[in-house]
């Protein structure tokens, strides 16, 4: 008599599988492209056509509708790195690997781009190109970081043993973060204050907030899709490298 | 706590043993600082404002140009091996390592700080408030630093690497060791800063040898 041994496998242990993974995910992909592409048309459209300008900035408040959403994503993709290295080192899940070392090119891009956009909106508003406030500060700070991760990633060979590090790296970078954040409140500071999440709701009128948050989706989901595509490559390249190094084993691939 | 000891003991040892090292460090810190007043100029006003400054740079870069020699050459000669199939926990012995690195890198630095106060023309408060601010940042820095070799040590030409990750994570023990010499909301400021600096080192001491211990086990694998 066979008894079935095989368990029933979760979809979360299936997901571990990366030929899984890509299997399944594959058919988002263009789904999120056209997603993505349609958030930023109208995005843009209401950013550049229907919004009002400013009454103290003129046109230059447009600068917002690419600010607030990197800055928003330079945070939001250093906490999917975080839950990603929770993933590695609690679950050992191979998926988190992947999405960890996905994210951090990423996130260094985004938060680039908050800071450049930042930069830019300064000059005519702030008269600066750079101040060293709080804000600005610790931002640059998390850029740094987000490279360091970037550079310690590349200087692995063994991609399995760099997971592990990097995930350590990586939550000791999360713990730091706030304490950069608040530390730099002490430090008069230039930049506003938070006006969209506040406990008495939006400080801003509807015609700024509506394309703001149209922005903000299209954002978030050109992080959602860049990762997944970023996350599939990645599988390819390693299973590119495993079959490099059967072939130079002289192995029958 | 025997075991603890002997791992003090050993690493001072070593440290001391031809003095290379030590001296090293020392040399670079105090030529750091004497490099300033050439690049900005001998304006006795300036320098001694950007004074405290230019010493916690100075110390900053030495600590880390000296997180090389936590680890590798333990790893070299196997005794990292040792350590870690040792009764002695290994975030017991980073812990050691880092009171070891403090000693020979950061407690030098503090003894030499006077030479730096008198070219740079420091005035006596100003100066003890540095000293201060370095012996309560400086642990946090060497106990970073442990974390950031910890990491990098698997990597066979970590050397460089290492001081770039850690520098952001060094941030905040710069701005609070700051705050210590020059409060910026008056003196309550200046204790709070004070209070945030012990905080922080405190914490980065009771964390980071666990951190260490983690990175090494894991890139040892």
């Amino acid at each position: 008599m066979t008894v079935e041994t095989t368990p029933k496998m979760s979809w979360w242990n299936r997901l571990a599988h990366p030929g899984q993974f890509v299997q399944w995910t594959r058919p988002l992909i263009w789904p999120l492209v056209a997603l993505t592409a349609l958030l930023f048309a109208a995005g843009l459209y209401f950013a550049f056509f229907n919004s009002p300008a400013d009454y103290q900035m003129g046109d230059t408040v447009r600068i917002m509708y690419v600010h607030v959403p990197t800055a928003w994503l330079s945070q939001f993709v250093y906490g999917t790195m975080a839950v990603s290295a929770l993933g590695t080192l609690v679950w050992r899940h191979p998926m988190a690997d992947v999405s960890m070392k996905a994210a951090s090119p990423l996130g260094a891009a985004f938060t680039a781009m908050a800071l450049f956009t930042g930069s830019l909106w300064g000059r005519p508003t702030w008269g600066t190109f750079w101040e060293w406030d709080g804000r600005m500060t610790s931002t640059l700070i998390l850029l740094f970081i987000y490279l360091g991760i970037v550079a310690l990633w590349r200087a692995f060979d063994d991609q399995l043993k760099a997971a592990r590090i990097v995930a350590i790296f990586t939550l000791v970078g999360a713990v730091n973060v706030p304490i950069i954040k608040f530390s730099v409140d002490w430090w008069s500071t230039l930049h506003q204050p938070a006006s969209v999440f506040t406990a008495d709701g939006p400080r801003m009128p509807g015609s700024i907030l509506t394309p703001l948050f149209v922005m903000f989706f299209a954002f978030t989901f050109l992080f959602i899709t860049l990762q997944l595509v970023a996350m599939h490559t990645e599988v390819k390249r390693r299973r590119v490298m495993t079959l490099e190094r059967k072939a130079a084993r002289g192995d029958a691939a | 706590m025997t075991g603890f000891l002997s791992v003090i003991r050993r690493d001072l040892r070593l440290a001391f043993a031809g003095g290379g090292d030590v001296l090293t460090l020392l040399l670079f810190f105090i030529i750091v600082g004497a490099i300033v007043p050439f690049a900005v100029g001998p304006d006795q006003e300036l320098l001694s404002r950007i004074a405290p400054g230019v010493v916690w740079i100075a110390a900053f870069l030495s600590m880390l140009l000296g997180l090389d020699r936590l680890f590798r050459p333990d790893l070299e000669d196997g005794t990292l091996a040792l350590y870690r199939l040792a009764d002695l926990p290994l975030s017991a012995v980073i812990a050691a390592k880092v009171i070891v690195q403090w000693l020979t890198s950061a407690l030098p630095l503090i003894v030499a700080s006077p030479f730096l106060a008198v070219i740079l023309a420091m005035d006596l408060d100003t100066f003890w408030r540095t000293v201060l601010s370095l012996l309560l940042g400086t642990p946090a820095l060497a106990a970073f630093g442990a974390f950031g070799a910890a990491v990098t040590v698997a990597i066979r030409r970590g050397g460089l690497l290492a001081p770039i990750l850690i520098a952001p994570l060094c941030v905040p023990v710069l701005i609070f060791g700051i705050g210590v010499i020059a409060p910026l909301g008056g003196p309550s400021q200046g204790n709070a800063a004070t209070l945030f600096l012990a905080a922080l080192s405190l914490m980065a001491l009771a964390l980071s040898p666990f951190a260490a211990a983690l990175a090494i086990a894991w890139g040892e694998e």
